[in-house]
């Protein structure tokens, strides 16, 4: 197995030297908006840039170990992610055995396939047996308020937070010719490109933004920052074609379309939580900001990504 | 020591527990910290959202049938948490203020025998006495003034009426109102297993008992009290 340590290296090099630099912006404002001037932005942008090197830390382990570090990885954020989205969804006492059983039995399942590369079966565990399966669960309770609305949401939970979630590690299943070994490296890239979009729509925004996009879903999210950041990002993208099996032109369509989904992922996430903000304070996760909104954007690009490059380029039967 | 730090560890990654300090500030001051009460893990949660050095100086009050029930709870209530243990119904002995195994064993030999010799409001005094003596020694106090989970669709069950006893015999101690949001859906009432989900536990106003304030208008006092943090609880999140 030829470990791809020097472009993981190199890559690693370039992440590093961008969050020194934004760290370095982040504490000279911090600094600059101290005491009675204190700017919520800035915190704001500290915070995420902690987030960012705590990403960036966790990943670089995950892939020390390889395989069964990522797997673990994405285990982890799945059930940290299924459990901000349960807190905010109107499940009650008789959805407990189907709540229940996504946590301890379907998640471990749906990352258990994915170890054992069953593709025809992490394919349609989630979006058929957990679907036909969770609703029987909470239908023995015979509870009937609100039951299609709290079936509905669960599978949601599950579909976003586990389905999707676990398509990142699931690249690693892929039979690339000419690029065996190596398939940490696309998770890299479908991780940096995704979040770099964040990263350059938050700053485009905040430079040049004026016109709202969704002032109803989203206050903060602008027409000029959201073509700014995909489109800086997917240049950026096509520049990494050097680690994945891709030319530049298709990595630069992929990139396209992964910021493109991350983005439109976003704006569904902040859809539900402005729902769920209006009907139901008393559900809210305290504070800003959890698992979910720093993964929204891979969590509706994984998927995507997963099947576009195996079609195109996995040679499975 | 690590059995205490094993369930915070165990309580963090079921509830992602975060402590928000609305009214007070985190600081070593004594309290008696009074909440609603939907689980046997409410005081888990507490414990877990004080910082260390408060935690040290932390007893939760809670009732010796519950924790004396089993080897088990004994350990986890008496040698984890340091539980003042009181006795609901007219039972136990006044022995167990600062408890060890052999002293429980007796007490529990004590209270079954004495079960339905003691009066009623013999036990409140010594449930009282019991939690100023924890108090004199310095410790804090979480207090569930409910005196039983609350199992209803209600937002709290009417408080008993310990919490004015003792805050008028304990005139200098703040009572701080503490909101546990959300454990009555991880654990349901008859569930074994507990659904992960996110909790908060919100630390509201302190509140005192006034000078020759009467016993029902201390009591609406610290519900509304109670209640009101709760609200803070949903307006800090809007």
């Amino acid at each position: 197995m030829n470990t791809p340590v020097a472009e993981l290296f190199t890559l690693l090099v370039g992440v590093g030297i961008i969050l020194l630099v934004a760290t370095g912006i982040g504490q000279w404002l911090a600094a600059k908006h101290t005491g009675p001037n204190t700017s919520p932005v800035v915190d704001n942008l500290n915070a995420r840039i902690a987030a960012w090197w705590a990403m960036v830390v966790l990943l670089g382990l995950a892939f020390l170990f390889g395989k069964a570090g990522v797997i673990i990885l994405f285990g982890i954020c799945s059930f940290a992610a299924l459990r901000e989205f349960v807190t905010l969804t109107q499940t009650e006492r008789a959805d407990h055995w189907a709540l229940v059983a996504s946590f301890y039995i379907v998640l471990p399942i749906q990352y258990g396939l994915i170890w054992y590369q069953w593709y025809g079966l992490y394919s349609i565990f989630i979006p058929v047996y957990a679907f036909l399966l969770l609703p029987i669960a909470a239908a023995m309770r015979a509870q009937t308020d609100q039951f299609l609305v709290r079936v509905a949401e669960t599978q949601w939970a599950l579909m976003i937070t586990v389905f999707c979630a676990s398509h990142v590690p699931a690249l690693l299943n892929l039979n690339i010719p000419g690029y065996e070994g190596r398939h940490v490296l696309l998770i890299a890239y479908l991780v940096v490109v995704v979040q770099l979009s964040d990263v350059f729509q938050y700053v485009w925004g905040k430079l040049i933004g004026r016109t709202k996009i969704a002032p109803s879903l989203s206050p903060s999210k602008t027409v000029e920052g959201a073509i700014g950041g995909i489109l800086s990002a997917t240049l950026v993208g096509t520049g990494l074609f050097w680690m994945t099996p891709f030319t530049w032109y298709e990595s630069a369509f992929l990139s396209l379309v992964i910021t493109l989904m991350g983005f439109l992922g976003g704006l569904v996430l902040s859809a539900i939580k402005r729902d769920r903000g209006v009907k139901d304070w008393g559900h809210l996760i305290a504070g800003h900001g959890g698992f979910i909104d720093r993964m929204d954007s891979v969590l509706f690009s994984a998927p995507v990504f997963f099947h576009l490059v195996r079609f195109g380029w996995d040679i499975s039967p | 020591m690590v059995t205490g730090h094993a369930i915070m560890l165990f309580a963090r990654i079921v509830t992602a527990v975060r402590g928000q300090w609305d009214g007070v500030e985190p600081i070593p001051k004594q309290r008696v910290y009074f909440a609603n009460h939907v689980s046997h893990a409410d005081f888990v949660l507490i414990w877990t959202t004080l910082p260390a050095r408060l935690r040290q100086r932390t007893r939760p009050v809670a009732g010796a049938d519950y924790w004396l029930s089993t080897p088990l709870k004994q350990f986890i209530g008496v040698e984890v948490f340091r539980s003042v243990l009181i006795a609901r119904k007219p039972t136990l002995a006044s022995n167990l203020a600062s408890p060890a195994p052999d002293v429980i064993a007796d007490a529990n030999a004590n209270a079954n025998a004495n079960a339905n010799s003691n009066e009623n409001t013999d036990a409140k005094k010594e449930a009282i006495e019991l939690m100023s003596q924890a108090l004199s020694q310095g410790d804090s106090l979480i207090l569930f003034p409910e005196g039983t989970r609350n199992i209803t669709d209600a937002p709290l069950l009417p408080f008993k009426s310990g919490l004015y006893h003792l805050a008028q015999a304990n005139p200098g101690v703040q009572l701080v109102p503490v909101w546990i949001d959300n454990l009555h859906r991880v654990l349901p009432k008859g569930e074994i297993i507990p659904v992960p989900l996110a909790c908060t536990v919100t630390y509201g106003k302190p509140i005192g008992v006034h000078a020759n304030e009467s016993k029902d208008a201390f009591i609406a006092r610290a519900e509304t009290a109670l209640k009101e943090t709760s609200q803070q609880k949903i307006a800090a999140n809007a």
